[in-house]
């Protein structure tokens, strides 16, 4: 049973460090600690995981994105594994390979690396499209299958895929249907001088957060889940919701409009982000507020220009009035 | 700088489909090979919207234009004029489709599919043409609707222009029951405006009253005060034919006055006849009419309108059967009436000597004829073999089969030769009672030809000779005499009687239409206004009526859209009073604005407001987009909230 901090404020908190909410707080104040002056991103990172959703980080080598997601397991408390993309993997790198064993004479399966509740796909276009598509496949079906079995993964399971950008030599860029897969696409950027200061004269962040004890205790996580999907989306923020897939279909500013999974994704993503926000609903400002993360890398620009994700989601939100 | 935006493929498609409804009802009028190649270049344009393809160059597109000009000019052998005017319209509308591909382009091929759709009144009026009028506008505007916002189904699509169109129809009768009308043909246009119709001339050869009886289309209607006559004295006197060339039949030009110059005795039937146009002055009546005002009269007892019928007309007539006609004749027309050029139907004329030699009185004579007639069994048909130089000598003498002007002609010349003036008479014969609304129905088909004889003392008298070898074509019309026919108009043939139901609801569905839609007259508004408690109007009065009742009918349809766009409950209603008071301090929402964002902005500008503006936004975002609540005071604290906020 959950309590809900309806306005005004008129409820007696008896176990607040329990309510959802709370719990939310809790993980961004820790996870800010580690990434300075990126609170925006840190809370889209875990609005993404809160829907149940993938992400992926496209930045500059060396703005911490790595660390974002150590920081993001740790906190979570999930087990945590790394993958790093190379050019030459293959997909029984990530997936597993079967071995035969003498001693049964039968072949036995080892589960790879994707076996685990959180992963980290690093430089994931550096890999070949057929390793990608490995790593993407189980991340949609949540399942793997292989030598003519299925292997379920666990019940969490979430990916967090770093790229470079994608003008560097040597990179496959993600095609667009595996881009969908993705619940949300952020960047970190340089942080502010304030936080570089403070980030330069802080000690290392490996070790900061080796030390720094998981928020979240056993069971935790799952209620966090359970209340995202709880989240109450009316019919007016329905109305809101189609009016701008519908304008991105129809405006003529982009090759092709945001897709029903697009639809989806938008309300799942703020779903999490007005859990995070302490509310029960979702208000018009959630969407405007991940929209530019779930719908970035979903639109293309028609036209020689390719404007920047954040100019192309704000022309949309600007172009469609509340209803 | 902005590419300009093409056309969707739903677009396309409707204007595609528009273009295609407007034009297919032309295709009844246009020349084949101008259908043929509006439909190649339609073909072709579909082809190109499948598949993805460019447009023809414009090269292209200028040298079909120019050879559509030249097949129009071909056909035409003019360029202007109504028929000329709406094949180059037709093949303009085409060849634009084939440079569509902006929604400028797209606007014009809206307005020229507009325009055939009018341009189908230039040639009929009917309810069936409305109708496909009605349809390709319903496409038209859906086409229209389809250039602006999203792509729809189809079926909705087609279901919002049909309620758009629907909206307009209060104006529309607005239009149609004050817009000041003018006499005459409102579609016609002098050119050619007469041309093409079916029906009586003003002279007979053997064989043309056979191929009007081809046609069913309707002569005239009647609607009788009372009984009609029985079907032996359906007799619709038309133009009188009396000079004969040895083939042809013709009309002699006699004086033509106001009054009749006959005396109306005897039975009375009294019935309203309306007329549909062909183009010639007579009228036709029933033996004899009365005098009445506007009409003439000419000295062979024709009545005569003042000018031709080019427009559907309607008279009030009363004729008196038993009157007898031409009791003083004049030399000169009796005359006339025995005259027979020298040298043709030799055989006929023989005839007709011996007959007179039979004879005892001349009163006998006609008697003989037909009784000989009867004798040498000719047979009545609409196929007759075909006629010899001397058509009524090869009629009586070899072939023995003929149509009813056969019989007349034939009747005519063997009295002459027996020395007994007579005359042909055309006009029609028969009609009969829609069952549906109760009027007298009279059709080409219905055209028949008889004599008219002169005996001293008794004047002209009307003689059937088609009576006395095919009686039944004066009982039970044509369809009875010639039973099995399949030359017979469908809608004649009596053999089936659910088409007679259909035809009947059919044509009197069509009367309604004429009565009431087309024959809305000058003189029919000012009765209806003058009804409607407005005596004299004149066309400023109209006008003025006109614009009071479209700027009613606009205000109407304006305030119920304007009330359906009004916030639907009273949260809304109080949000929106609220952004008003800032906006009126000078802080606007902007429409995509979210209630927490706005009243954050909005507390930055004026700090001293900020607990309220948030307390406010909150809680009316809570109420917008929370769970339902169930508790009604929130709303009425909201209320209360709103009313008391007054920024400064």
């Amino acid at each position: 049973m959950l309590l809900w901090n309806h306005y005004p404020l008129n409820f007696t908190p008896k176990k607040a460090r329990d309510m959802p909410t709370h719990i939310a707080t809790r993980l961004i104040d820790a996870a800010s600690q580690i990434i300075l002056g990126k609170e925006h991103a840190v809370r889209l990172a875990l609005a993404c995981l809160l829907a149940r959703g993938h992400l992926l980080m496209e930045d500059m080598p060396g703005v911490g994105k790595t660390t974002l997601a150590h920081a993001l397991a740790h906190l979570l408390g999930l087990r945590f594994q790394r993958i790093q993309f190379t050019s030459d993997m293959l997909p029984a790198d990530i997936l597993g390979v079967s071995v035969f064993d003498q001693r049964d004479g039968s072949f036995r399966f080892h589960p790879g690396p994707v076996f685990s509740e959180m992963i980290l796909a690093d430089e994931i276009n550096r890999a070949t499209p057929k390793a990608q598509s490995a790593l993407l496949e189980a991340m949609e079906e949540r399942q793997i299958s292989a030598e003519g079995r299925t292997y379920p993964l666990p019940a969490s399971f979430f990916v967090i895929a770093t790229q470079n950008p994608t003008d560097q030599i040597g990179t496959f860029p993600l095609p667009e249907s595996q881009l969908d897969r993705f619940l949300m696409r952020i960047s970190l950027g340089y942080p502010d001088p304030a936080s570089e200061r403070a980030l330069l004269a802080g000690e290392d962040r490996r070790n900061m957060l080796a030390r720094l004890p998981p928020v979240l205790a056993a069971g935790e996580l799952d209620t966090l889940l359970a209340a995202t999907r709880q989240i109450h989306v009316g019919p007016r923020l329905l109305d809101y919701v189609q009016a701008l897939l519908a304008r991105s279909r129809e405006s003529g500013d982009f090759s092709s409009g945001l897709s029903p999974r697009a639809g989806l994704a938008l309300l799942a993503a703020a779903r999490a982000w007005a859990l995070l926000g302490g509310r029960d609903h979702v208000l018009p400002e959630d969407v405007q507020a991940v929209l530019p993360a779930v719908a970035g890398h979903r639109l293309r620009p028609v036209g020689e220009l390719p404007l920047p994700p954040d100019e192309l989601t704000r022309r949309l939100l600007m172009a469609v009035p509340l209803p | 700088m902005t590419p300009k935006p093409h056309l969707r493929p739903d677009q396309t498609g409707w204007l595609l489909a528009c273009a295609a409804l407007s034009l297919a009802p032309h295709a009844t009028h246009l020349p084949p090979s101008l259908i043929g190649v509006c439909g190649l270049l339609l073909g072709w344009r579909i082809v190109l919207l499948r598949q993805g393809d460019r447009l023809p160059h414009r090269v292209l597109l200028f040298a079909l234009a120019l050879s559509l000009v030249a097949l129009v000019a071909i056909e035409f052998q003019r360029l202007f004029g109504k028929e000329p005017g709406i094949a180059l319209l037709a093949g303009l509308l085409i060849i634009k489709l084939l440079e569509t591909h902006d929604v400028r382009d797209a606007r014009t091929v809206i307005l020229l599919s507009f325009f055939m759709e009018m341009g189908l009144f230039l040639y009929q009026q009917t309810m069936g043409v409305a109708a496909l009028a009605l349809a390709g506008s319903v496409s038209t505007v859906a086409a229209l609707l389809s250039l602006e916002g999203r792509a729809e189904p189809p079926r909705a699509r087609g279901m919002a222009a049909a309620r758009l169109v629907l909206q307009g129809l209060p104006l529309m009768l607005v239009l149609f029951v004050l817009f000041p009308r003018i006499q005459g043909p409102l579609w016609g246009l002098p050119a050619d405006a007469y041309t093409h119709r079916t029906g009586l001339s003003d002279s007979m050869s053997p064989g043309d009253v056979a191929r009007i009886s081809e046609s069913g289309a309707i002569a005239f209607r009647a609607r009788f005060e009372g009984d009609p006559p029985p079907p032996a004295e359906r007799y619709w006197r038309g133009p009188v034919l009396s000079e004969f060339d040895g083939r042809t039949w013709r009309q002699t030009r006699g004086s033509v006055t106001d009054a009749p110059s006959y005396r109306s005795q005897g039975t009375a039937y009294t019935y309203t006849l309306t007329l549909e146009p062909h183009n010639h002055r007579w009228l036709l009546a029933l033996d004899f009419p009365a005098a009445a005002p506007g009409l003439r009269y000419s000295s062979d007892f024709q009545l005569l309108a003042q000018a031709p019928v080019h427009t559907r007309v309607r008279v009030d007539l009363v004729s008196h059967p038993g009157t007898q006609v031409g009791l003083d004749e004049s030399d000169a027309v009796l005359r006339q009436a025995l005259y027979l050029p020298p040298e043709s139907n030799p055989r006929t004329r023989a005839l007709g000597t011996r007959l007179r030699a039979e004879a005892r009185t001349s009163g006998e004579i006609p008697a003989l004829v037909i009784a000989h007639f009867q004798a040498i069994k000719l047979a009545y048909t609409l196929d007759p073999l075909p006629l010899g130089r001397d058509d009524v000598d090869s009629f009586l003498f070899e072939t023995r089969q003929g149509f009813c002007e056969h019989f007349a002609a034939a009747f005519v010349v063997t009295l002459r030769a027996a020395g007994v003036p007579a005359r042909v008479v055309t006009g029609y014969q028969g009609g009969e009672i829609n069952a549906v609304d109760g009027s007298f129905v009279v059709r080409q088909s219905d055209a028949h030809a008889w004599a008219e004889i002169w005996l001293a003392g008794k004047g002209w008298q009307r003689i059937d000779p088609t009576a006395a070898s095919a009686p039944r074509r004066i009982d039970s019309g044509l369809a009875g005499a010639l039973p099995g026919i399949d030359r017979l108009p469908l809608l004649v043939r009596s053999d089936l009687p659910w088409l007679r139901t259909l035809r009947d609801n059919l044509e009197a569905i069509d009367n309604r239409w004429n009565q009431w839609v087309l024959g809305y007259n000058p003189a029919r508004q000012q009765a209806l206004l003058s009804a409607l408690g407005l005596a004299r109007t004149d066309w400023t009065t109209l006008t003025a009526l006109l614009a009071a009742a479209g700027a009613a009918v606009a205000g109407v349809l304006a305030a119920w859209a304007l009330r359906r766009r009004s916030p639907a409950d009273g949260i809304d209603r109080d949000w929106a009073r609220f952004c008003q008071q800032l906006a009126a301090i000078g802080i606007p929402r902007a429409p995509w604005e979210g209630p927490l964002d706005y009243a954050r902005r909005a507390g930055s500008r004026r700090p001293d407001l900020a607990p309220h503006l948030d307390a406010i936004a909150a809680t009316y975002a809570n109420l917008r987009y929370g769970r339902a609540n169930a508790d009604p005071t929130a709303r009425q604290r909201f209320h209360q909230s709103i009313k008391a906020f007054r920024p400064r």
